[in-house]
């Protein structure tokens, strides 16, 4: 290399032996946001209220599903090992129906975020929706942000105590409830909750609510925004995944520099001169429920939840400038604004149509194999040990183990037969000679089952054979493979 | 850094600034590095919690037996505890299991999946060290999977085979011996006999020389416990010789020496060890393993 290497600067001493060491990451300072009032807040009440209002009461949804299952939406069933969603059944063995969602979370995830930046983090996601609830309930009480800052600053008043005492006790019982709701996904809920009020539930119930209501106390209440910018990986795979054409909230620094009071803004336009719309009042900064400075460009501690777009569009307004100086903006239009050249607006680009795409073939994929889903299952064990036996009057004989599945609402009979081996007989244990066997509603049923031959076979023979099960009524089939094991 | 703590006090390291323990080596001196409080007051917890341990619990051991603890705790009461737990769990189940017949219960696709279910544990713990883990069986032990049974393979045999047990010492047990002719038969004529057993099953060719002599022997020695046609009883245990199961062993040896030193092997009988539900759940569980008649 041509380039010589500077000199490696010497290396800051390392912490002494005093203890002189400095915390790794700066200490926490306390976010006071102010309320707010514009497009994207009422967007964000609306979708508070959507979001929380399913959260809480989803449970109590009922879906008639006949007298063999529960009548819950949305149910996990543990002690049944069944998962219901309206319509939907899933057995343990679909448990790849639960994978593929969360698959499809991802890919909408994103599409999300190549269309319109951390759409998510700002509108969507728990922790911003029971921070946003958490927040407006301290408002509430302790006023708006200047009114808060003046009370923490100040000493222990007794308004001040019962504030707090109120602000609290309210946070706990939200959260509490959010504990509660929690629980009543996995049991009838209307019972449940009889059950948790008579304390007859569960201990599992209210350790779970205990331990829900703590996680939510503290993180919408006292974590907040650091939840997002140290604890959350998405911030940084977000990142990643952003593009030049992706829109992000922005601020418009073409329009808004250079920035100055109104007053000096005023003057020199009188004088002729350029003058930059943002006159500095810091709304952005003091609405901004994660206290970042949008003006400082596209930072990690940003959810991108628009409310520093109402703040600055309120100002905006009152001073007559043009609105949307902080605006949802691309990376490309930027650009393409400096060059002098017409805006750019690429949401379908090769990256949305691949997620897309992904989303509709993951998608796809799902229903069709929910769709043509079998409503009949059999599995074979043979058994290991004997794995033949030799009777009495020579004849050879094979054991297994076979469990037929009944996905259906509604009591089944099956007709078992088997191929493969010559001149077999088949034996259901405690059949009596029968073949047919019934199968309760939405159940396995386990068989023992005996393939007995005479036929002569050559010395380790090992012959594939298929069972087959028939749903007598509709002819349904499923069928199971194994081996006819020889001496 | 501060030198601040630089001395010629031979208590202080000057580099560090930490105090010795005042141990020296060639110059060596050791820092002192005290254990961090909460481990220590971690250790004293544990030895508070020792002390407590002995008063509470079972702990010194004495001549012939130990301190008893004052809570008088012992691993066999809480073991009987968790057994009587277990009999509670289960009561309602063993309730049905004794109040049905054992045809009933293989009748009712409900209670067989039940007594499987508990009759496969049973077996497992119980049964499994002799006659194997599927029931195999081993030489001596027979295979409960085949047809062949000695004292029958009726629900109700294998029940009363389960709970008596075999030489076992129940008065109720199953007693026959197969009697060695060690002294009462010559070498030959226990070859020839041998011979013979092996035609009846087809091992050997039925005009064998040695055969036609073994079946005079035969007649004389074992048809009184074999049957004439050497099939065997049931009421004494007497081996089926017809057929091709050995318990143990078909080869020409292994019959000589089954005649000269006889058989008796050993089943413990299980009514004083097991419920009378478990032992309905295992007659169940071996009656279904294939052999049931």
């Amino acid at each position: 290399m041509s380039v010589p290497t500077p000199k490696p600067e010497p290396l800051a001493p390392s912490a002494s032996a005093e203890g002189a060491e400095e915390p790794l990451y700066v200490a926490r300072r306390q976010i006071y946001p102010q309320s707010v009032h514009g497009t994207f807040r009422r967007i964000k009440w609306i979708l508070l209220a959507v979001t929380l209002g399913i959260y809480y009461l989803l449970p109590f949804v009922r879906w008639d599903r006949g007298p063999d299952a529960p009548h819950q939406a949305v149910l996990i069933d543990f002690p049944a090992r069944r998962f219901y969603f309206f319509f939907l059944e899933i057995w343990p063995q679909e448990f790849y129906y639960v994978a593929g969602l969360l698959i499809l979370a991802a890919l909408v995830l994103f599409l999300m975020n190549a269309v319109a930046g951390r759409v998510w983090c700002g509108y969507l996601c728990p922790q911003t929706v029971w921070t946003d609830l958490f927040l407006a309930i301290e408002r509430l009480i302790e006023g708006d942000r200047r009114e808060r800052m003046k009370a923490d600053a100040g000493p222990m008043t007794l308004e001040k105590f019962t504030h707090k005492t109120l602000k609290h006790s309210l946070w706990l019982l939200i959260a509490w409830w959010t504990g509660g709701a929690w629980v009543l996904y996995f049991a009838d809920a209307p019972t449940l909750v009889v059950e948790l009020a008579t304390l007859q539930a569960p201990t599992m119930a209210y350790a779970s609510i205990f331990v829900l209501t703590f996680t939510t106390y503290v993180l919408a209440g006292h974590m907040r925004e650091q939840v997002c910018t140290y604890m959350c990986p998405w911030p940084r795979i977000q990142a990643a995944l952003t593009d030049e054409y992706a829109l992000n909230v922005a601020y418009r620094y073409d329009r808004g520099e250079p920035r100055g009071s109104l007053k000096k803004a005023t003057a020199l336009r009188e004088a002729g001169k350029p003058a930059g719309d943002c006159i500095d009042c810091d709304q952005c900064v003091a609405v901004c429920p994660t206290g970042v400075d949008i003006r400082k460009g596209s930072q990690l501690d940003c959810i991108q939840c628009g409310l520093c777009i109402d703040a600055c569009n309120t100002v905006m307004d009152k001073i007559n400038r043009p609105r949307d100086l902080i605006t949802y903006e691309s990376e490309a239009n930027f650009k393409a604004r400096s060059e002098g050249k017409p805006p750019v607006r690429h949401i379908v680009r090769p990256r949305t149509v691949l997620y897309l795409a992904l989303i509709l073939l993951t998608g796809g994929t799902m229903l069709a194999s929910l769709a043509l889903r079998d409503t009949e299952g059999l599995s074979a064990i043979h058994d290991r040990n004997p794995l033949f036996v030799r009777m009495a009057d020579g004849a050879l004989r094979n054991a297994y183990t076979l469990r037929i599945a009944n996905k259906q609402l509604s009591e089944r009979t099956f007709l078992l037969s088997v191929s493969g081996v010559p001149q077999a007989t088949l034996d259901i244990v405690g059949a009596g000679g029968a073949t047919e066997v019934t199968v309760g509603p939405d159940q396995t049923r386990e068989l023992r089952v005996f393939l007995t031959t005479r036929a002569p076979l050559d010395p380790g023979v090992s012959l594939p054979v298929t069972f087959i099960i028939r749903d007598k009524a509709t002819g349904a089939q499923a069928k199971v493979a194994d081996h006819f094991i020889g001496p | 850094m501060s030198t601040a703590h630089e001395s010629h006090d031979a208590s202080v390291d000057a580099k560090s600034g930490k105090t010795t323990t005042g141990h020296e080596w060639d110059g060596i001196r050791e820092l002192n590095t005290p254990l961090p409080r909460w481990w220590l007051w971690t250790f004293y917890a544990t030895i508070v919690w020792a002390l407590a341990y002995w008063v509470v619990y079972p702990a010194w051991p004495l001549i012939s037996s130990s301190t008893s603890g004052v809570l008088g705790w012992h691993s066999r009461t809480a073991v009987e505890a968790q057994l009587a737990d277990l009999a509670q769990l289960r009561a309602t189940s063993s309730a049905r299991l004794n109040a049905s017949s054992l045809v009933e219960i293989e009748r009712s696709p409900e209670l067989l999946s039940l007594a499987r279910a508990e009759g496969k544990v049973a077996f497992a713990d119980n049964c499994a060290p002799c006659h194997g883990a599927g029931g195999g069986g081993a030489k001596g032990y027979p295979n409960l999977n085949d047809d062949d049974w000695l004292w029958g393979g009726s629900l109700a045999q294998i029940q009363a085979t389960i709970t008596h047990g075999i030489r076992s010492g129940d008065e109720k047990g199953h007693q026959g011996v197969m009697t060695p002719f060690a002294g009462v038969l010559s070498r030959a004529q226990m070859s020839d006999a041998a011979d013979y057993v092996r035609s009846l099953a087809g091992l050997v060719p039925a005009n064998d020389p040695g055969a036609q002599r073994g079946a005079v022997v035969f007649k004389a020695n074992c048809a009184v416990c074999h049957g004439e046609d050497g099939k065997g009883k049931l009421d004494l245990g007497s081996k089926n010789l017809t057929d091709n199961i050995w318990l143990y062993g078909g080869d020409k040896a292994t019959i000589m020496q089954t005649i000269a030193q006889g058989r008796g092997g050993v089943m413990p009988a299980w009514g004083t060890r097991l419920s009378p539900s478990t032992i309905k759940a295992l007659t169940v569980y071996v009656h279904t393993l294939g052999g049931g008649q």
